[in-house]
């Protein structure tokens, strides 16, 4: 039940968003079912059937069953009955509660955005401070002072909930504050209480709904709660707490007494619980998990029988790769090969299919895609069969586009570089880092050893791009795969990058599949090259070809032509 | 304490590392040290508020306090006596001075009823509430946590629909349930209807089981609730497709890979929802007639016993401010990040 306001703030500062419908959403349809029917019986019961819930009969301590559905009390009153009378007490000192919560929440936190700022940083404090504590010791500070009684629980509740409010208002207000269209209204010379009124409380009314509902919940729940524990609600008067309080001493003798109140407090914290979720999901259909349709079976599958697998000596054979997702062709009927020490580059236009052909190749498709292939062979491996895990990670090296994003931020990048030594070769952890550490030597990271000590957020994206190269390359893999290596970095970064990519692989030896957008660096680093285009290889040509601005193609020529700096070298030229 | 040495080796000023560090690296440049000094300026606020609010709670009292605490019917020499008791007699920064004063030298008031220190009362009292308190909380993370993975693990990018469905209603609606509400239930359940356990006191360990899980469970499934959602938004990370890539065993990958990053936003919810557990343990011991702190400050309030009041709500305050603390403390040591960031680890 407890909402996390910071985040709540954060959330609804993070942008427009488009919302849901309400009658779209069926947990709030459901919940606002529910308390809609509690409130028509808090109207209602009072009126019908105070009669059998507070005439005293004689037939006392009944057990359910007959003409009392939940029995009778110990003064032969009907249970249900003073269940559903006090449904009435108890919505209205919930309402009262978060009533209070709301307003003075509201005011003290618009307040202290409006006051001065000395004061304002003294009203913060204090209501963080008071956040840090749990509703219900406040609530009992207040019952203390007031003693026990029906006002003092709707006033302690309600005063209990106000730091919640004040801190969520506070935060949105002043997120929303620094926005623009304030800014602006207050250039124009709009009054400060009237900017709050008329510009920022409108935007900031869905995460303050959310709140209302999950505060009206929690009212209702904790105000029951302290008249249960005798602190609420006296006799003769009664609502649900007060009931299950009084049923609690004869519980061994007529344990039925304890079922029509919890039904009811139950009911109630699902209703809310239902529209709270309902309302927060059309504020905010982010906390909605809008997952894809299911899907079964395997990602990637032979299409059919293979030919007899030619004895060549190529790293990397795709023969008629195919990659679908819900019926749409990502990538058409792709076929390359790539031989030892070769350098493969696939370029086109984000979309073209590239990046997915390498994924495709990776086995690492995004749930929802599907690939198949006539043949997908890395050296002897079967690709499209079940590969053995460990030959996969050490014979097959992979460096991802955005560094920022591909690292864990939770861990020390030693731990990361190191993990297919040691789980896939067996090596110690020591003897792991060791061969880390001289990979990244090699390709100049300095002060390697405390490198892998730092969590990624602590590197520069080029030096993280660098060690994953580095990394990759531990294990002796028989194909490196560059998924837009360099993409995300600066230029001067991007370059020095690629020159040691390069560098080390002529020193090792190793086959490379390369994916970039840019011809330019496709055709600085690669022997060989295919241009594509919606999913399908539109031209096959040579690094050596694009150094000497070459195209037999019109697309190939058109992406060279685009390149930046290509209309710059034609005038100079 | 590896991130402390990690962080204390000298830093030269390499062009390019991403890391800015000030020249000379002061001690208060290390990050549990700053850690250290910002978390300890929120725990003096903290504590202070606490202190001038329950010193408040007598003063505040509508009418006179000393008329509330004797009742209508005791004769104006009583009232006298207890005016004294309570220092009314003396002018309000001064009661506050030596409030304060007592508390530093650990004494918290005489109780009016039981003619004995608060510190007594507080000390007989604490155990069995920590020894509820404590279990429950474990069991909350013990419970939430696997929980809420394995099905964000299995119902991953879609997968197993009717098992989400089944999760969220079961887990909604036991977390919806009130704690008091649930052990009355439970009570009537397992006690009275199986007579597997006992319906409460606190002679046998069995008669714990109870009242923990009716403290634990609801808090456990609004935690596992935000696992889950957590586990599939980690899950879908481009980190952990690198991982993917480096093709570890399943336990791994989510164990290493994953829960370290769930543990940032979930602790920060685990927080709200453990101080308000202890909020929980004082009415929960109230349904069970159990001899913790719960049930001492609901007669203390019915009866105005304003100093073992003013003490317990001190000892419960202080315990969610530690609560608090250690899952600070956590968050630090799982995600380095949060220690110099603001509160939700960047």
């Amino acid at each position: 039940m407890a909402v996390d306001t910071a985040l709540l703030a954060e959330a609804a500062l993070r942008g427009p968003a488009p919302r849901r419908a309400w009658w779209r959403s069926p947990s709030l349809l459901a919940g606002g079912m529910v308390l809609l029917v509690l409130v028509a019986v808090g109207v209602l019961a009072p009126l019908l059937l105070s009669g059998p819930a507070g005439t005293l009969t004689g037939d006392a301590n009944l057990s359910p069953g007959g003409s009392h559905w939940l029995g009778t009390d110990p003064f032969g009153r009907d249970v249900l009955a003073r269940a559903l009378v006090a449904t009435r007490l108890t919505l209205v000192m919930a309402t009262a509660a978060t009533a209070l919560s709301f307003v003075a929440g509201v005011a003290l936190g618009a307040g202290a955005l409006l006051a001065p700022p000395r004061i304002r940083q003294v009203v913060l404090r204090v209501v963080d401070a008071a956040v840090a504590f749990p509703s219900l010791v406040l609530a009992l500070v207040i019952a203390a002072v007031l003693g026990a009684g029906a006002g003092s629980a709707v006033v302690a509740i309600g005063l209990a909930g106000v730091p919640g409010f004040a801190r969520l208002t506070y935060n949105l207000a002043q997120g929303v504050a620094t926005r623009d269209f304030v800014t602006t209204a207050h250039l124009l010379g709009v009054p400060g209480p009237r900017v709050l009124t008329r510009h920022v409380l409108p935007n900031v009314s869905g995460p303050l709904l959310v709140l209302l509902t999950s505060s009206f919940a929690l009212s209702l729940l904790e105000i029951s709660g302290l008249s249960f524990v005798g602190l609420g609600v006296q006799s003769p008067q009664y609502d649900w707490g007060r009931l299950l309080n009084e049923a609690l001493p004869s519980i061994y003798t007529s344990p039925w007494l304890v079922l029509a109140p919890s039904l009811m407090l139950v009911l109630a914290g699902v209703g809310a619980m239902l529209a709270g979720d309902g309302v927060a999901r059309i504020v905010d259909p982010r906390q909605a998990h809008g997952t894809p349709a299911g899907r079964s079976g395997r990602t990637t599958r032979r299409k059919a029988e293979p030919e007899a697998a030619p004895a060549d000596d190529a790293v990397l054979v795709v023969d008629g790769l195919v990659v679908e997702a819900a019926g749409r062709r990502l990538v058409d009927d792709v076929s390359f090969r790539v031989r030892p020490g070769e350098v493969v580059g696939l370029v086109g236009e984000s979309g073209s299919g590239k990046s997915t052909i390498a994924m495709a190749v990776a086995r690492l498709l995004a749930d929802g895609l599907v690939a198949e292939a006539r043949t997908l062979r890395l050296r002897d491996l079967d690709l499209l069969g079940r590969p053995p895990a460990r030959r996969l990670a050490t014979e097959l090296g992979i460096v991802f586009q955005d560094p920022s994003a591909t690292f864990n931020p939770a861990l020390r990048l030693g731990s990361q570089l190191t993990e297919v030594l040691r789980v896939h070769l067996g090596r110690s952890r020591a003897a792991a880092r060791d061969a880390v550490v001289a990979a990244l030597t090699e390709i100049k990271v300095t002060e390697p050893a405390r490198r892998l000590r730092q969590h990624p957020h602590e590197l520069s994206g080029g030096m993280l791009q660098r060690a994953s190269i580095a990394a990759a390359l531990t294990t002796g893999p028989a194909l490196l795969i560059a998924d837009e290596p360099t993409t995300a970095l600066d230029v001067t970064v991007q370059a020095e990058v690629l020159r040691q990519l390069r560098r080390l692989q002529r020193e090792h030896g190793t086959a490379v599949l390369f994916i970039s957008h840019d011809i330019g660096v496709v055709g600085a680093l690669c022997d060989t090259v295919l241009v594509l285009r919606d999913g399908r290889v539109v031209d096959r040509t040579t690094g050596a070809a694009l150094r000497a601005g070459e195209a037999n193609h019109p697309w190939t020529a058109a992406l060279l032509a685009a390149r930046p700096g290509a209309r710059r070298n034609e005038e100079t030229a | 304490m590896t991130t402390a040495t990690a962080g204390a080796t000298p830093a030269p000023a390499t062009p390019g590392t991403g890391h800015t560090r000030a020249a000379g690296g002061s001690v208060l440049d290390l990050p549990w040290v700053r850690f250290a000094v910002r978390r300890a300026g929120g725990l003096v606020l903290a504590l202070a508020l606490l202190v001038t609010v329950t010193f408040l709670i007598v003063p505040l009292i509508p009418g006179d306090p000393a008329r509330a605490v004797a009742g209508s019917s005791a004769t104006p020499q009583a009232v006298a006596t207890i005016r004294a008791d309570l220092g009314l007699d003396r002018p309000l920064p001064q009661r506050f001075v030596e409030y304060v004063g007592g508390l530093a030298r650990g004494d918290l008031g005489t109780s009016f009823r039981y003619r004995v220190p608060v510190s007594e009362v507080v000390a007989t009292r604490l155990p069995y509430t920590v020894q509820l308190a404590v279990p429950a909380i474990a069991l909350v993370l013990l419970l939430a946590i696997p929980l809420g993975m394995a099905v964000g693990v299995l119902t991953r990018g879609g997968r197993r629909r009717p098992l989400d469905v089944a999760f969220g209603t079961v887990v909604g609606t036991v977390a919806a349930v009130p704690p008091y509400v649930l052990g009355t239930l439970l009570v009537v359940t397992f006690a009275i209807g199986l007579k597997l356990l006992p319906p409460g006191g606190a002679q046998t360990p069995a008669s714990l089981v109870l009242p923990i899980l009716a403290l634990a469970l609801g808090p456990a499934c609004a935690v596992a609730r935000v696992v889950r959602a957590e586990t599939s938004s980690v899950l879908e990370q481009e980190f952990l497709r690198t991982a993917r890539g480096r093709r570890l065993p399943p336990g791994w990958l989510y164990l290493r890979h994953a829960l370290p990053n769930l543990l940032t936003s979930v602790l920060t919810l685990t927080g709200l929802v453990l101080t308000s557990l202890l909020g929980g343990t004082v009415v929960i011991e109230n349904v069970f007639s159990y001899p913790g702190l719960g049930t001492e400050i609901v007669q203390a309030i019915v009866s105005k016993d304003y100093p073992v009041i003013q003490g317990i709500i001190l000892c419960v305050g202080a315990l969610a401010l530690l609560v608090n603390l250690l899952v600070d403390v956590v968050l630090g040591i799982v995600d380095p990040r949060s220690l110099t960031g603001g509160h939700h680890g960047g």
